[in-house]
């Protein structure tokens, strides 16, 4: 299933218009913890998270993630959506908290480690 | 100028964090730090600088330089030492962190009675407000806060799970403009260089983090200096004029 395809079905916000989500999505990680993303996250995870700090963006291209969404209805600070379009970072949003938009994603099959 | 080596514990609780203990009033904080040998101490209390006025006052004539200060807590749940120079009017500053911290009421069973008091122990008033949480600013705005305010921002206890810079943030932030960092008392600062690497060159300072009488001094760090005011640790910080900070 590819970013796009979740991002209609999930009716997710999408922050980065000018980055592709058409890559496939491999998993799903759940975290605020960028420490703990650094560690356990997998490469082509699609990165749940309430965390709007421009350092997510870094650590989505380090981990090689699929995408970031943020739950709750967060909007990214400037500075993240700037560094996010620079990296070719796709940056969702969706008003649910993280334990729906997770319950949702692994109903659709996208599974963790 | 003759440099002398000063040391200092700049992370100290009093009774009015939510964790410290009652018995953290400014008599016994300024008793136990001239018993522990220390020169210079800071009062840093959760997301308030309320009581700092109240130790420096106790500490006046004892030959122990107090600095006002504060552990902020920002957005990402990142602690951030400020540290002030003695005298600054910090009643913007506070108000400032006030309008950024959500109002959620103190419950005592979780806070503690977060006692403010004057220079005699004197209990003078209770903050409503649960100093625990998270302010709406994010690291960089705080670190901003803090230097608009003649402060130095420092990364706390950066080898923590919680709390730490690095655990909630990966990483430092490029360009963030911190003007040290601190480890906890379990970690030394060559472990702490091993562990994380350059740290962007920061120094790396070690504090006790003190919330009871008995933690006040039990990890410091020395500075080379020519006084002990916030001028001259900013430069010892930065290593001018042979002023450092000397690892012990």
């Amino acid at each position: 299933m590819t970013l796009s395809d979740l991002a209609t079905r999930l009716e997710l916000h999408i922050f980065t218009p000018g980055v592709p989500i058409e890559r496939p999505v491999g998993g799903g990680y759940a975290s605020d913890l960028l420490s703990d993303v650094i560690g356990h996250a997998r490469k082509d995870d699609l990165w749940v998270t309430m965390q709007i700090h421009p350092n997510i963006v870094a650590v989505a291209v380090l981990k090689d993630l699929a995408g970031i969404v943020l739950v709750g209805g967060r909007v990214p600070a400037a500075e993240t959506l700037a560094q996010a379009e620079r990296e070719k970072v796709p940056v969702l949003g969706t008003g649910l908290g993280t334990f729906e938009l997770a319950g949702r994603l692994h109903g659709m099959g996208v599974r963790g480690g | 100028m003759a440099l002398r080596r000063l040391r200092a514990d700049l992370h100290i609780h009093t009774c009015l964090s939510p964790c410290g203990e009652l018995t953290m009033s400014p008599r016994a904080v300024v008793e136990r730090a001239r018993a522990s040998g220390l020169d210079i101490i800071a009062v840093t209390d959760h997301n308030t600088t309320e009581n700092a006025a109240a130790v420096i006052e106790a500490a006046a004539g004892t030959g122990l330089a107090v600095l006002p200060g504060i552990e902020m807590t920002t957005a990402e749940e990142v602690h951030i030492l400020g540290l002030f120079e003695a005298g600054t009017d910090l009643g913007p500053f506070q108000s400032e962190v006030f309008r950024n911290l959500p109002d959620v009421p103190a419950k005592m069973k979780f806070t503690g009675d977060q006692v403010i008091v004057d220079a005699a122990d004197y209990v003078t008033g209770f903050c409503p407000r649960c100093l625990f949480g998270a302010t709406l600013f994010s690291v960089q705005e705080a670190v901003a806060l803090i230097h608009r305010h003649g402060g130095l921002a420092i990364a706390c206890h950066i080898d923590r799970d919680s709390f730490s810079i690095i655990s909630q943030l990966g990483f430092i932030p490029p360009g963030l403009g911190l003007e040290a960092v601190e480890v906890s008392p379990r970690l030394s600062p060559d472990e702490a260089r091993r562990r994380f690497g350059s740290l962007d060159g920061l120094p790396v300072v070690r504090f006790s983090d003190a919330h009871k009488p008995e933690e006040i001094g039990t990890a410091s760090t020395d500075f080379l200096a020519d006084g002990p005011g916030l001028g001259e640790i900013r430069r010892a910080l930065a290593g001018e004029d042979g002023r450092r900070v000397i690892v012990s």
